[in-house]
């Protein structure tokens, strides 16, 4: 194991992001807070609580999700994609490591820079509305997993692209429509029973409904198969990931 | 001694159905500065990116230092240093943060000592906190270097190190490059100036259409295609050359200013005393006379052409 490469990988990345401070922190900061004066004060004042819970803090575990997957997406994507494009992928494809340990460095970076934006949005989310979190544990294990998850898929994506569009393509016309129609926003028992089940298709849905039951103990679908898909879903990113090594898939001639 | 690279029928075909590589074998021997010649489009670059890891070989083997590139590459490119054709760099990373990050990529524990000692080499030092983007073009190719030699390798690559640097530079970097062979570095390097091989290549290869066409001791190599032609001015034109001078077979410039003896230096008598005295005789006045050696260039030339 070249330990020394991914603490290199991972320091690297890091620095781009304290770099980039601004765009990486501010910006999603920002917009939650536009979710929450719109959706929470202005709209949510009319909404009835749901299952116990004030819609304000109801859509606080689907925000943080939404964030944390397009910034997982955004940052493991770009992080790869980028040596790609400059060129400086020479020097990644000539060193003594793994594809394992460049997994490791890209996605464990991505990932770390995810989860800390993602308690940012939490402690920022706790300004409008009160917080509470039943089971700490299992939030943070929900937060590390699907950070991971969507860093895997980010690098897939940065690994795929072949040129800055098809960066943006999978993020916006995927991943944003998922999370929307994936119950960040309202309990998917308000939708009629045939959107049920389709939403049902959507695995944003087990995210968003195991996180918030972390926080509530309210669920649109139970525990055990949220776990069970997000794991589901990891391990599908790593078999891709794996087979595009396996074959060198875009990476070498 | 044993060969430090050892490339055994290698060929590569690119995606596009282009074979870029026609089973080439070369030995590179531990410690020698390797020039490797060839016109743009040779395979020069494919050679090297498999030698590397960065492109995969469609056939054939390649060992460093007894580790297949394949099978044990951990072992082989930890060995390597690669100093690309292109100009690649993380632009806005500073130079002592892109050196740094490559020796960690290479698996060697932090040493700010030997980065220091590096980017002095190469002249970086007073640049080591700028952002790459704020260099000039040669300054970035050093930057490039300094990347490959973070981690000291025991075989380094230079893929056109040379271009687009001043002369006073390549004279700098050629020094580095020699201490690095003093000190037991295999270098390997690519060049369209051949002066430059002439001058630091131990042994030179040409490889042209993805073939190795030729591999020699740069010495050898110049004493066996090494001819030395004398130039004669005359004072008055020719229509053709005397038929008593026949037996030096003198060539006469179209112009008929000039003839042109063509001898080989390595030979017992090179026959200019006779010659000359011949020319008196047939009563051939020269106003000025020049030699001139062919050069590595002119060897070259002939070889890609045939
Ligand atoms: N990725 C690629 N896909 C298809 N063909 C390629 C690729 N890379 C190089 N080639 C082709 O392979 C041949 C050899 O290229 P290479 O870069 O090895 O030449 P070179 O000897 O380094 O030339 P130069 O002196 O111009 O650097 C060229 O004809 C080139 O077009
Ligand atoms: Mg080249």
């Amino acid at each position: 194991m070249n330990l020394h490469a991914i603490r290199a990988i991972y320091i690297f990345e890091m620095s781009r992001t304290w770099r980039t401070l601004l765009q990486s922190v501010v910006s999603p900061v920002i917009s939650t807070s536009l979710y929450f004066v719109v959706f929470g004060a202005a709209i949510g004042s009319r909404i009835p609580e749901i299952e116990g819970v004030s819609y304000g803090s109801f859509i606080v575990p689907g925000l943080v999700m939404l964030s944390l997957l397009t910034q997982s997406i955004a940052n493991a994507s770009f992080g790869i994609y980028f040596p790609k494009f400059t060129g400086t992928i020479y020097e990644l494809l000539s060193a003594p490591i793994s594809y394992f340990e460049i997994v490791l460095g890209y996605v464990g970076a991505a990932a770390t820079k995810s989860i800390i934006l993602g308690l940012i949005i939490l402690a920022t989310a706790g300004l409008f509305v009160p917080l509470h979190i039943a089971h700490p544990f299992l939030m943070l294990t929900f937060l590390v997993l699907t950070s991971v998850t969507f860093s895997l898929l980010g690098f897939i994506i940065g690994i795929w692209a072949d040129g800055f569009e098809k960066l943006q393509v999978v993020p916006l016309l995927i991943v944003t429509p998922l999370t929307f129609l994936g119950g960040s926003f309202y309990s998917i028992n308000m939708l009629p029973p045939f959107w049920q089940t389709v939403t049902l298709f959507n695995p944003v849905v087990y995210l968003v409904s195991g996180f918030r039951w972390a926080f509530y103990e309210v669920a649109d679908v139970s525990l055990g198969v949220s776990v069970g898909m997000t794991l589901l879903f990891l391990t599908a990113c790593m078999a891709a990931i794996w087979y595009i090594f396996k074959t060198g898939y875009r990476l070498k001639n | 001694m044993p060969s430090i690279i050892s490339v055994a029928n290698l060929s590569k075909t690119y995606a596009s159905g282009f074979q870029a590589l026609n089973n080439v074998s070369l030995d590179i021997r531990r410690g020698e500065i390797f020039a490797l010649l060839g016109p743009n489009g040779a395979g020069k670059t494919t050679l090297i990116s498999v030698i590397c890891g960065i492109v995969n070989p469609s056939a054939g083997s390649v060992t460093v230092d007894g580790h297949d590139i394949a099978r044990d590459y951990r072992a082989a490119r930890s060995l390597i240093g690669l100093v690309p054709q292109e100009l690649t760099t993380d632009a806005f990373e500073s130079v002592w943060n892109t050196v740094s990050f490559s020796r960690g990529l290479f698996g060697k524990p932090s040493n700010p000592a030997h980065i220091e000692k590096v980017l002095k080499e190469l002249s970086l030092w007073d640049k080591k906190d700028n952002k790459i983007m704020t260099l000039s073009g040669g300054m970035k190719r050093r930057v490039l270097i300094a990347k490959a030699l973070s981690h000291e390798p025991r075989v380094l690559f230079l893929d056109e190190p040379t271009a687009g640097v001043d002369v006073e530079l390549r004279q700098a970097m050629w020094q580095v490059v020699r201490e690095l062979r003093d000190s037991g570095v295999t270098v390997i390097l690519t060049t369209h100036y051949i002066d430059e091989a002439e001058e630091m290549a131990d042994r030179i290869g040409v490889i042209n259409k993805g073939e190795i066409i030729l591999v020699e001791e740069k010495a050898a190599l110049m004493h066996k295609l090494g001819r030395k032609q004398l130039a004669l001015h005359l004072h008055k034109r020719l229509e053709v050359v005397p038929a008593e001078l026949a037996p030096h077979r003198l060539e006469l410039t179209h112009d008929g200013t000039e003839l042109i003896y063509t001898y080989d230096t390595q030979g017992e008598r090179t026959g200019i005393t006779t010659l000359l005295k011949d020319l008196s005789a047939a009563g051939i006045a020269f106003k000025d006379l020049q030699t001139k050696q062919s050069s590595l260039e002119d060897i070259f030339v002939s070889l890609v052409k045939r």
